[in-house]
């Protein structure tokens, strides 16, 4: 076993703070992108074993959208903005003024769902970068339209090889009357979580 | 043993199944599902891994690593009493669900397990009998080992059998 990084209340406690933080910001843009008020609820910041992953959207069988980036820079790893199916429609519907259900999505509506990733994906990263005084550069994001497990199986692959649980930091926004449901997280490589500590004081 | 007449396997997890239970894995995106069954027996086993090269020199769980899962889930079937010669294998998932961004091998993971998962197969002379690999698409497998269909259950393009 490789060395694990001691995963205490206190770590547990600061990456829901730096989630927090992150999903604030998020919020506030995709607020000023649907012109309606959006809420987020506290995150959570954990070890989860990968078979419980999927079980945040719902299951490993649900429909989902999910835009993926990558995260290098001073600290590595992977930032996932996932959707159940019906939500993802609401905000692209929402944008384009023309909805499709995700099963129809077209060239124009994956289009807006990376962009929606874009942006949420960079302001959660920016509060994080401003907060740990640290510089990322976010890659050109990855859509895929699918079941919710075989989308987050991507996540897991960042984990270390050695170990079968991932670092989860979700952190979820809601719009009351659309039913908005978006989950970002944060899946630091298991190499920038020292790093990542230091810079936040641990 | 358990006596559920679908047993679910997990990811980077393995077990084996006696007819009549089936046995099922959810959501393989990049990962691989791999069936062995022994053709005119029992045994039957699916073993979900998740990347193609175990790590030097670490202790870890075998059945996330196409190079060792696969000889482990056999090891598995033979102490149940599977017949070596019998025993055929179907495969599916190793899909790339993003399109590639960058350079990162990361989003080449499926592709690789598929590679590695083949040439275990070979080197172990199990016959590859049926595949549904590689594309964008997530799919959940169920394996029958009374007919020895693998059902492929996709989101957006239907069920089908290989």
């Amino acid at each position: 076993m490789t060395e694990e990084i001691e995963f205490s209340e206190v770590v547990a406690d600061v990456l829901r703070e730096v989630g927090n933080i992150g999903a604030g910001h998020a919020a506030t843009a995709l607020s000023v992108l649907l012109h309606e008020e959006v809420h987020m609820s506290v995150p959570s910041a954990k070890m989860m074993p990968f078979n419980e992953i999927p079980d945040l959207v719902g299951g490993a069988e649900v429909l989902t959208a999910g835009v993926f980036i990558q995260l290098d820079g001073n600290l590595g790893g992977n930032l996932l903005l996932i959707m159940p199916a019906e939500s993802a429609a609401q905000v692209i519907g929402h944008l384009l003024s023309e909805k499709h259900s995700v099963e129809e999505f077209n060239a124009m509506d994956f289009s807006a769902l990376a962009e929606v990733g874009n942006i949420l994906g960079g302001s959660f990263m920016n509060a994080v970068s401003q907060l740990t005084a640290t510089t990322f550069h976010l890659s050109v994001p990855g859509v895929a339209v699918d079941m919710a497990g075989a989308i987050l199986n991507i996540c897991m692959l960042s984990a270390e090889a050695t170990s079968d649980k991932a670092l989860i930091v979700d952190t979820r926004i809601s719009q009351g009357e659309n039913d908005i449901d978006a989950h970002i997280i944060l899946i630091p490589n298991s190499d920038a979580m020292a790093p990542l500590l230091k810079a936040l004081g641990c | 043993m358990d006596t559920l007449s679908v047993v679910r396997v997990g990811i980077a997890e393995g077990a084996i199944v006696k007819k009549p239970q089936k046995i099922r894995t959810n959501g393989l995106g990049s990962c691989v599902g791999v069936v062995l069954y022994d053709s005119a027996g029992d045994w039957s086993g699916l073993v979900h891994v998740m990347l193609p090269e175990v790590p030097k020199d670490k202790q870890v769980n075998p059945a996330k690593f196409a190079d060792v899962g696969v000889p482990w889930l056999l090891d598995r079937l033979y102490e149940a009493g599977a017949n070596r010669r019998r025993v055929q294998a179907k495969i599916a998932g190793g899909a790339q669900m993003f399109a590639p961004v960058g350079s990162s091998d990361l989003l080449r993971i499926g592709p690789r397990n598929v590679e590695m998962v083949r040439h275990v197969l070979t080197e172990l002379n199990i016959p590859l009998v049926a595949q549904d690999v590689g594309g964008s698409q997530g799919r959940t497998i169920e394996f029958d080992p009374v007919t020895s269909m693998l059902s492929v259950r996709t989101a957006l393009r239907g069920t089908y059998e290989i």
